[in-house]
């Protein structure tokens, strides 16, 4: 069942002396496709539970509609929407065995849906099937983990055979481990039933890991609703570049000028075309993946620490223009050359770099590319002011004409053929391509 | 540890000697007391032992008079206030507006004078030479005929007196259940409504079992507080509870003792020894009863 919120609003009245209104949910307009799963992600207080709570009908919109298909379900009790809820403390009646709460729902139904006995175990078996957990239908809540209980709490919501399923921060009460295996039973049980599904949550790594479609919310505002890779990849603007990604992305304050981008003086990228428009200062976002280790690359920075965790390394380094003490980067540990102090240089890749406007933090939008490409040109642009300014520094074009291709290094893969074991080497981006197990 | 031990037992010393002596210590003399035959506090002798002081109690008519009142006391005020008070707690809790002064209304029977509660059931239902009594003019005033309630037919006896009993516990219990009504987790509430459960049965199902706890204490502290009921009877028919016919059990005991010059611990003893008999089967019966249909969480 599709979704539709059509310019949802929800305004909660003030308390105390200064009576304002508060606007938890502004104006929300996006689509949830039929058998998706998507993500409410937003930090405490966006507005996520305000708008679940508003598609489950527990809350009236102020304004707006929702549509389920082509029903109008605004003015719909929640009884009659035909949802499943989990709630975030699962909310398992403690009284009641795990059979008895699963089955609590079938045994509201009346008149024609009326179940027999019969049938109502049938249900409550296959939903206790359905998320493992046949061997506990005689157990109290009580005598439940953490996970167990979450997974009671969904094979009650799904028993009724809901259209739509929502869940309200399914994990955060779940220890670390525990949420990532829940995180992947959650996607599973969604794709075998195929219900449209919604969740909230407030970890970016959990909307990224198992949604189709990320809704990303700041104090009540949509910011961006995309697939987890676009959202990542071609953040709507600052607000969301900052807020998803582990670890996040390096902040710097930068200048467009000449054509050119330039971080702590010194030029990084070129700005492609006639896109020059935005010249002046502009937020530079640049993901950890983004730099490439270069012994004479465009950006120059004082070390402070490599981070070595076997597969990549995270170079740790000042930069004065950064607007974070330190910035990280992580480089593959092939790349790696064991410096661990002095100078250290990067070149940036230009898919990793974003720019922002600094009052509004919107992405301002300009292909960048590498200064190589447009190296030959470059000297005959007069850059006289920053000669002088960093004078220890000199552009190393010449050297350039030798590095590789950026962003792409040689990684050797182990590959089952028919014939049996085969080496092969790929060309492949080794920072971003984690190809585990599985055809290549 | 065992030093610990010894400290701990010292601390408690102080309430455990006093608890020994005007508790535990009488609690055995009334049970010796009652197989003592004719025994006289003043000479301090009796002539034998053996079950006579039983046999003597539950033969006499005043004591199976006090019985029946207080059985029918129990079985009317008991589930009566308990189901009023529920009833009352969940209006009380759902409504927003003028809340606590409902609930500081409701709550006004608890902390009110005796003397002035006296008074307003005297108005009530006292037939005086200048009135009948608020309650008489009402029936009158819809067609019956007036009944005298304080010194008519037993019934109406009965019922002053349970009336005045209910009204008297209830903001207790109101008190007790509002607070656990208030300490339900109100996404159990999201969830039933979700299921598409009637009220009723969210009623029934959820919030009933999940305050079972509450209900049950009022239940049995109902039960023995019912049993123990003298004083309100007093209040309303006067000290000679044995010629209005409305006695107590513990009346009945109070007078073996005290009135009339008294001097009969010996059926006093055989009798609180009855009550306590009964109050503790009843107990043990609601506590079986609880097993089933208490959750403690």
């Amino acid at each position: 069942m599709e979704i539709v919120l059509d310019h949802l609003t929800k305004k909660f009245p003030g308390r105390g002396k200064n009576k304002q209104e508060v606007t938890a949910v502004n104006d929300f307009t996006f689509t949830i496709p039929d058998g998706k799963l998507a993500a409410l992600l937003g930090p405490s207080g966006c507005g996520k539970s305000t708008t679940l709570n508003m598609i489950c009908g527990l809350l009236k919109p102020t304004s707006g509609e929702i549509f389920f298909g082509d029903k109008n379900v605004t003015g719909l009790p929640p009884e009659q929407r035909g949802v499943g809820m989990v709630f975030q403390n699962y909310a398992l009646y403690p009284h009641m065995s795990v059979e008895q709460n699963i089955r609590f729902p079938l045994e509201n139904f009346r008149g024609k849906d009326k179940l027999s006995k019969e049938e109502m175990k049938n249900r409550v078996l296959e939903a206790a099937r359905l998320v493992h957990i046949e061997e506990l239908l005689d157990r109290k809540p009580s005598e439940l983990s953490g996970g167990q209980q979450q997974r009671v709490a969904i094979a009650r919501a799904l028993v009724k055979l809901p259209k739509v399923l929502l869940l309200d921060e399914p994990l955060s009460n779940l220890d670390a481990r525990l949420r990532l295996a829940t995180r992947e039973e959650i996607r599973r049980i969604q794709q075998e039933t195929g219900i449209t599904t919604v969740f909230v949550t407030h970890d970016q790594d959990e909307a990224m890991s198992i949604s189709d479609l990320i809704v990303v919310m700041k104090e009540g505002v949509l910011q961006q609703v995309d697939s987890p890779q676009k959202v990542y990849d071609d953040p709507a603007n600052q607000f969301v570049a900052q807020f998803l990604g582990t670890p996040p992305i390096n902040m710097f304050s930068g200048e467009v000028r000449d054509g050119k981008l330039w971080i702590n003086s010194e030029p990084v990228l070129n700005v492609a075309g006639d896109q020059n428009a935005v010249i002046g200062h502009v937020n530079v976002g640049i993901r950890p993946e983004g730099f490439i280790l270069l012994e004479n690359g465009a950006l120059g920075n004082e070390m402070v620490r490599p981070e070595i965790t076997g597969r990549d390394v995270s170079v740790i380094f000042r930069n004065k223009a950064a607007k974070s003490d330190v910035v990280r980067s992580i480089i593959s540990a092939d790349d790696w050359n064991h410096i661990t102090g002095g100078e250290v240089r990067f070149d940036l890749k230009p898919s990793k770099v974003f720019l922002f406007d600094p009052a509004t933090g919107s992405r301002i939008r300009v292909t960048l590319e590498p200064l190589t490409s447009t190296h030959l040109e470059a000297p005959a642009q007069p850059v006289p002011a920053k000669q002088e300014q960093a004078p220890s520094a000199p552009e190393p074009v010449p050297s350039r004409d030798k590095a590789p291709v950026f962003g792409r290094t040689l990684t050797t893969f182990t590959v089952l053929t028919e014939d049996g074991e085969a080496e092969a080497v790929l060309e492949t981006d080794a920072v971003d391509t984690y190809i585990g197990t599985g055809e290549v | 540890m065992e030093k610990q031990n010894l400290k701990a037992f010292l601390y408690l010393l102080p309430a455990l000697i006093f608890l020994g002596l005007f508790l535990v210590y009488p609690l055995i003399d009334v049970f010796v007391y009652s197989f003592e035959e004719g025994y006289s506090s003043a000479s301090q002798s009796f002539f034998g032992v053996g079950d006579y002081n039983y046999s003597y109690v539950l033969h006499d008519p005043y004591f199976t008079r006090a019985l029946i009142n207080t059985v029918v006391l129990v079985l009317v005020t008991v589930p009566v206030s308990t189901g009023l008070a529920l009833m009352i707690s969940c209006a009380l809790v759902r409504i927003r507006k003028l809340r606590s002064l409902f609930q500081t209304l409701y709550f006004l029977p608890y902390v009110t004078n005796t003397l002035a509660v006296g008074m307003v059931f005297m108005v009530l239902f006292k037939t005086t030479p200048y009135s009948e009594g608020v309650v008489n003019m009402l029936i009158r005033l819809v067609g019956g005929t007036g009944v005298d309630f304080i010194d008519g037919p037993w019934w109406a006896k009965m019922f002053v007196l349970c009336f005045y009993t209910i009204w008297i516990v209830m903001p207790f219990k109101i008190l007790i259940l509002t607070s656990a009504l208030a300490s339900v987790n109100p996404v159990y509430y999201d969830v039933a409504r979700v299921d598409g459960t009637s009220p009723g049965r969210i009623f029934r199902r959820v919030t009933l079992p999940l305050i079972s706890p509450s209900v049950f204490y009022l239940v049995i502290t109902g039960f023995i507080g019912a049993f123990k009921a003298y004083s309100d009877a007093v209040a309303l028919f006067g000290t000679n509870l044995n010629a209005a016919g409305m006695n107590t059990l513990v009346g009945y005991v109070f007078d073996m003792l005290y009135r009339d010059g008294g001097g009969y611990p010996s059926y006093a003893s055989a009798a609180a020894i009855i009550l306590f008999a009964i109050v503790l089967t009843i107990t043990v019966i609601n506590l079986l009863v609880s097993r089933k249909h208490v959750h403690y969480s």
